[in-house]
């Protein structure tokens, strides 16, 4: 355990925390039109506020939407099919626990495992090498979810080198590019973003500097902790009412103007960016990693030739079509806008990747309680 | 929340987990059992069943106990399965114990040095808190038909004054009677075989003296009474609180919880408050004799950390609020305890 008093004392103040509600309170009113729309794009940021219960404590002015920032639910159907397709042909697909669960056109890798696939789940890029070191005789295909921090790792373990009998099968995000589909989306009236502090602290808040400027909305990058939370939308609010297009950094304790050199330089010597669907809610160029040509015979895409057509022999339940896991992603609904939540869809059974990853709305939501509104609750 | 609508076809593990399925499971299943009784009977759903007799009240209560492992940080389970029945019935008042049955079912090859030292626990569990077995049943199965041991007890007990479940009014306060998750975490980390045990100790003891203190202290203020096992204090306060149709607003910073129980739940990613407790109990005390039940707690060994973690609120009935100290969310109403076989 790191020092327990340090990050509790300065991060987990509800003294400071109501004091920052204040101030909060105080900005939005003086923006001069309600609601302030603002989004944050990663399922750390609604993790946070879920579990402390800072929707409470927002000003009724101040919407704080949920963006594109679960990996697992943006994961798109087709690349969930070429993970499927290959367990099915008798190759060994490891991939993160949410992954498995995460349903494909026709079928999740949970159910191809149960018609005799083999898939392994892991908790690192480095557990999906170790396998393939203990299967010499098989083909294991590392089934890669996550954003640009992620995928650090992937690239770190690449460079290092891998087993002839190993590939990666990328379904890697990036997510900037993201944010510029969701910014012009019509339907969506964002002001400003909450930048992801973990994603930052590799690209540095340099990265969100021309987006700032091209769709003329400030960027504040932020922390986990409440008050990082807190001070954040503070900032963020501020430059929205003083018309200041700028990038905040609110999290220079782990994030610097920079980023992380060694691994923006690891990263892009791996991936290059190209475009892709995010399920649900775009095409977005330049939104995909992709292990760059140097990297072929390490990609699975290539190695392999894969058929996903066969894939489409089931339709999607009646269920899944009336999920709205891609709203939702888009920042356009909430999961309690969603007929199935909590009801047909819930974390045992979830019809959606939102409610399948722990990163996921759905999920969080579930998990904490769901949104009622508890402003007024007292003793 | 609403229950999702699909009946239950098979038993699933999380049927047994205290949550919102084994309710339904029992719901569905074995609620037609229930008739009338002069009392507290099975429809109920309380912690045992309450029989009017004259002036007192016949409690009794039945638990069947399959942890695994069968010998855990802090305790087994022998001692477990007498202090799962004197808790049981201590919370629907009944704090003296007048006996309680034992029935064995052992798997074929058990040891005998095993089945020793789970009597001399159940003994020792027996002398802390009065009771005495008197009766009990032997099976045995062959190997392989059953996980080494399944202990099933029971017990009696008279008491003038019954508590249920259900008797919290807007007002009172909820005393928690120490650490919270004790139990679960233990059993967790050790099945998952996390090297983080520390001093992470299973909570399994007899409540009854700690609960006759708290009643001699607040009389008719105490309320309402439950035994946080399985579910949690979540759990409990969930079926508290819909059974009384209040809300009930939890103060987070007020909640007992080891250090080494909250490590081991952030690194397993699980609430202590959904965690399973073997010797705690939660109880609800009108509002003025609220500090004095604290008191008289705080002065049994087993309650030196008890504490009011919340108050009973007339709005949103049902509902589990927990203030954070940042804001406030409500408690999802699990489904189940998070691991099998803890109890």
């Amino acid at each position: 355990m790191a020092d327990p008093g340090l990050d509790e004392l300065k991060f987990r103040d509800p003294a400071r925390a109501r004091a920052l509600s204040a101030a909060l309170a105080r900005e939005v009113a003086a923006v001069g039109h309600e609601p302030v729309s603002v989004m944050h794009v990663c399922g750390s940021h609604e993790q946070s506020i879920a579990r402390f219960g800072l929707r409470a404590v927002f000003p009724p002015g101040l919407q704080v939407v949920m963006g594109p920032g679960c990996p697992v639910c943006v994961t798109d159907l087709p690349e969930v099919d070429e993970a499927v397709a290959l367990a099915l042909a008798g190759h060994r697909v490891a991939t993160y626990g949410d992954m498995v669960k995460v349903p494909g056109s026709a079928r999740s890798l949970a159910d191809a495992e149960a018609e005799g696939g083999k898939v392994d789940v892991v908790y690192s890029v480095q557990q999906a090498v170790e396998l393939a070191r203990t299967h010499p005789g098989e083909e294991v295909v590392f089934f890669a979810s996550g954003f640009e921090t992620t995928a650090v790792a992937t690239a770190a373990v690449l460079l290092n080198g891998v087993p002839g009998n190993f590939s990666v099968l990328s379904a890697h995000k990036y997510v900037p590019p993201a944010m510029e589909v969701v910014a012009e989306m019509p339907g969506s009236h964002i002001e400003g973003f909450l930048a992801a502090g973990h994603a930052a602290a590799i690209t540095g808040s340099a990265v969100f500097e021309p987006f700032a400027a091209k769709h003329r909305v400030p960027v504040v990058v932020a922390g986990f902790e409440p008050l990082d939370v807190l001070a954040a939308l503070l900032k963020l609010v501020e430059l929205i009412r003083g018309k200041r297009a700028e990038v905040a950094n609110m999290y220079p304790r782990v994030v610097t103007r920079e980023g992380n050199r060694p691994a923006q330089e690891k990263l892009w010597r791996v991936f290059q960016l190209v475009g892709g669907r995010w399920r649900g809610i775009a095409h977005i160029p330049d939104g995909n990693l992709r292990l760059r040509d140097e990297w072929a015979h390490l990609d699975a895409r290539r190695r392999f030739s894969l058929d996903i057509s066969g894939l489409h022999d089931r339709a999607p339940s009646g269920l899944a079509q009336r999920c709205i896991c891609g709203e939702i992603m888009a920042g356009l609904k909430q999961p309690s806008d969603c007929e199935l939540f909590g009801r047909e869809c819930l974390p045992d059974s979830p019809v959606g990747a939102c409610m399948v990853s722990s990163e996921g709305s759905c999920k969080i939501w579930h998990t904490y309680g769901g949104l009622p509104d508890l402003r007024e609750v007292r003793r | 929340m609403t229950r999702a609508a699909a009946p239950i076809e098979r038993v699933g593990l999380k049927h047994g987990a205290g949550g919102r399925a084994m309710r339904t499971l029992i719901e569905e299943i074995f609620l037609p059992l229930g008739g009338p009784v002069d009392g507290i009977g099975l429809a109920a759903l309380d912690d045992g069943a309450a029989i009017r007799l004259g002036d007192r009240w016949l409690v009794l209560t039945t638990d069947s106990h399959v942890v695994q492992p069968i010998f855990f940080p802090g305790g087994d389970i022998g001692r477990l399965a007498v202090c799962g029945t004197v808790n049981d019935l201590a919370v629907m008042g009944a704090t003296e114990p007048l006996g309680l049955t034992c029935a064995v079912v052992v798997e074929e090859g058990f040891p005998r040095s095993d089945l020793e030292r789970i009597r001399d626990s159940m003994r020792q569990a027996c002398e802390e808190s009065g009771a005495t077995i008197v009766t009990g049943d032997t099976k045995v199965m062959g190997k392989g038909e059953l996980d080494g041991i399944v202990l099933n007890t029971a017990g009696v007990a008279l008491t003038r004054r019954m508590v249920t479940d259900s008797g919290l009014r807007p007002g009172d306060r909820i005393i928690v009677t120490g650490t919270i998750g004790d139990h679960g975490m233990a059993i967790m980390t050790r099945r998952r075989d996390l090297k983080l045990e520390g001093d992470l100790r299973s909570d399994v003891a007899p409540v009854n003296g700690l609960v006759r203190a708290a009643l001699a202290a607040g009389g008719e203020d105490v309320v309402a009474m439950k035994d946080p096992t399985r579910g949690g204090v979540a759990s409990t306060l969930h079926e508290m609180a819909g059974k009384a149709r209040v809300g009930i607003l939890l103060e987070e910073a007020a909640l007992p919880v080891n250090p080494e129980v909250r490590a081991a739940g952030e690194i397993l990613g699980i609430d202590p408050l959904v965690v399973a407790n073997e010797g705690k109990a939660v109880i609800g005390v009108r509002p003025a004799s609220a500090d004095k039940v604290l008191a008289a707690i705080r002065e049994h060994p087993l309650g030196r950390r008890a504490a009011i973690v919340g108050t009973a609120i007339a709005q949103r009935p049902g509902n589990v609020i927990l203030d954070t100290g940042f804001g406030k969310r409500l408690i999802a109403e699990i489904e189940g305890e998070p691991l099998p076989r803890i109890c």
